[in-house]
């Protein structure tokens, strides 16, 4: 169940960049059913029909099962459309302290960044930052939102779709 | 007499060593030696605030608003060091106090006032404010203290802050804290996407300025302790880096040509050296680099975090948080890096520890059980004090003579925000610092004296 509301919520930001042919398949939250609408190779196929982020427990950096799974899907897609290079964006949520929120959002795009290198992913095209808690995604008070701004976001680089 | 000195001088160690003269009015008498009756000893933690009566300062064919004004800076600056309690001008007895002449002590002790402070604001024929003013002690029906002091008119409020200083020094025995600065981060917008300015301000609000207009995003700015610099840290480059402005000039440059972010800058106390962490993959080490010779070097090489460097104030100890031991706990360390000990033991997490300016303490943040609380401990972790504990209060910085700690207070959920606060080491007299917008990350300019 948490994981189709994080998809949900994924799917929400589609919206924000007016991807606006998804707008039924948010409705209907299913994940399968958004494939298909989108250009294969695009930024828009990579958010959708991979995943563009992993999360993390509190003050953790391991890359779990299930974000395992998705980087294991990004380092296919990459391996198909070697075009793109990528940086890999790490946050924490609000509940620490600035400075160290910093070097942890480094330690969970690091991590993320040595699970693709270890699917085969060359670490030469993959920058990482760290926004620490700078950049929420989910502003609500609680750990449902919390859990959503643990994340490491891989953003591709030189996308002209 | 001495002339207000400019921003651009007053940090550049321009001691005031010709001091203020002593007014010498024929009635006054010499300054007394230690009076027991009414000095403050601030040592003790809640303490009863000292009455204080301060007429309105005289205009003398002046401006009575300004001279009225002032007078009210220099009354709100006391009561908010929580050791003062400016009097009720109603209840005042003898009116139209004049800086010349003898108070009439017993009009004041009636009213309950243990110091009286007489003044006058004039201009003078160059266009320049001069300010003099009187701090008597009421029981002793002595004059304690008397100067006089030039400064342009734009000048106002730091001259009305140098009078309060010396109004606290005199009855505290310590160095004021009212003629000083602070740099902090300015926040606008919504959660999600919110803006950040560097912005300075007087330490009662008033003056807010912006550094920098919101383009990157800038964290943690740090003033330097002998120039008009300030350290920060700053995204816009290919990697967020340390960045050193010069707030007078507004330049500003990149702190060293690392391989990776770096972040948590502050200077060393002598000015010539930035201490911050370096990010390497998954670790952050903590180097220094000297801003004359531009040379780095390393301090701490763990695979850990260890960030938040603080010098001691001799310079020779550097205070930083680490997780080397699996949480986030204080260290402390020789200024060359070597012989790191752990003194923060207590349950929770314990970050961005600050040396105080007298060596004696290390304030802290500590989390526990959902709390963030702000605290005290001394340099080998004995006698820790939590002096304020809530929903998130985070990353304080030291008043310059060490008596009081600046932060930041974070209320939850999406329309909350950082707002500064201001809290005494001994745990009493929290205040709020009004800021424009939500602020976070404050940090005192040093004493100007």
């Amino acid at each position: 169940m948490l994981e189709l509301g994080k998809f949900a919520r994924s799917a929400k930001m589609l919206l924000a960049i007016g991807a606006m042919l998804f707008v039924a398949a948010c409705a209907q939250t299913q994940p399968d059913g958004l494939k298909g609408n989108v250009a294969p190779g695009t930024g828009q196929d990579f958010v959708v029909n991979v995943g563009d982020r992993v999360y993390f427990e509190e003050d953790q950096s391991t890359v779990n099962a299930q974000a395992q799974a998705t980087l294991d899907k990004q380092s296919q897609w990459l391996a198909k459309y070697s075009k793109y290079t990528i940086t890999i964006e790490g946050h924490a949520d609000e509940r620490g302290t600035r400075q160290y929120n910093i070097a942890l959002g480094a330690r969970r795009a690091a991590a993320a960044r040595d699970y693709l290198v270890s699917r085969g992913v060359s670490a030469s095209r993959i920058k990482t930052i760290s926004y620490g808690k700078e950049r929420p995604v989910a502003v609500c008070n609680d750990n449902s939102c919390w859990s959503q701004n643990r994340r490491a976001v891989t953003v591709l680089n030189n996308v002209t779709n | 007499m001495r002339d207000v000195p400019s921003y651009a001088r007053f940090l550049s160690r321009l001691k005031t060593a010709a001091a203020a003269c002593l007014l010498t009015a024929a009635a006054a008498l010499p300054a007394a030696p230690a009076l027991a009756l009414i000095e403050i000893d601030v040592t003790q933690g809640q303490i009863e605030p000292m009455p204080v009566a301060l007429p309105s300062f005289g205009a003398e064919g002046g401006d009575p608003k300004l001279s009225q004004d002032m007078t009210a800076v220099i009354a709100a600056d006391l009561k908010r060091s929580g050791l003062f309690n400016p009097l009720d001008p109603a209840s005042f007895i003898q009116k139209n106090m004049n800086v010349n002449t003898t108070p009439r002590f017993g009009d004041w002790r009636t009213i309950g006032a243990q110091a009286l402070v007489s003044g006058s604001v004039t201009k003078q024929a160059d266009g320049r404010l001069r300010a003099e003013f009187r701090l008597w002690d009421v029981f002793a029906s002595e004059q304690m203290l008397g100067q006089q002091f030039y400064t342009t008119p734009e000048n106002w409020r730091r001259l009305a802050h140098i009078i309060a200083d010396a109004i606290y020094e005199r009855l505290t025995g310590e160095k004021g804290y009212f003629d000083t600065r602070i740099v902090f981060v300015d926040e606008t917008g919504p959660k999600d996407k919110r803006v950040k300015k560097l912005a300075i301000m007087d330490q009662d609000g008033a003056n807010v300025r912006y550094l920098t207009r919101g383009d990157d995003l800038v964290l943690t700015p740090r003033f330097s302790p002998t120039s008009q610099e300030i350290t920060y840290m700053s995204y816009g480059a290919a990697d967020p880096s340390v960045y050193l402005l010069n707030i007078e000039t507004g330049q500003r440059e990149i702190v060293g040509n690392f391989p990776g972010m770096t972040f948590a800058p502050r200077f060393s106390p002598n000015g010539q050296q930035v201490i911050m962490s370096l990010q390497q993959g998954a670790n952050a080490n903590i180097f220094t680099m000297d801003l004359r010779s531009r040379k780095t070097t390393r301090l701490t090489n763990s695979a850990a975090i260890d960030t938040s460097p603080s010098f001691s104030p001799d310079g020779k100890r550097v205070v930083f948080e680490s997780d080397r031991g699996g949480s986030q706990q204080l260290y402390v360390m020789n200024a060359n890096g070597g012989n790191a000990q752990r003194i923060s033991f207590g349950p929770g997490r314990y970050s961005t520890p600050v040396w105080s300016p007298r060596g004696d303490l290390i304030a802290f943040t500590k989390q526990h059980q959902g709390r963030f609380m702000i605290g005290v401990m001394k340099p080998d972790g004995k006698g820790e004090r939590i002096l304020t504990e809530g929903y998130h209060n985070e990353g304080p910085a030291w008043s310059p003579n060490g008596r009081v700690l600046v932060f930041f207070r974070d209320t939850p959920g999406a329309n909350g925000g950082p707002q500064v606060w201001t809290v005494d080491l001994t745990g009493y007299n929290e205040q709020r610092v009004a800021t424009p917008a939500f602020a976070s990350d404050p940090s005192w300019s040093p004493l100007i004296d």
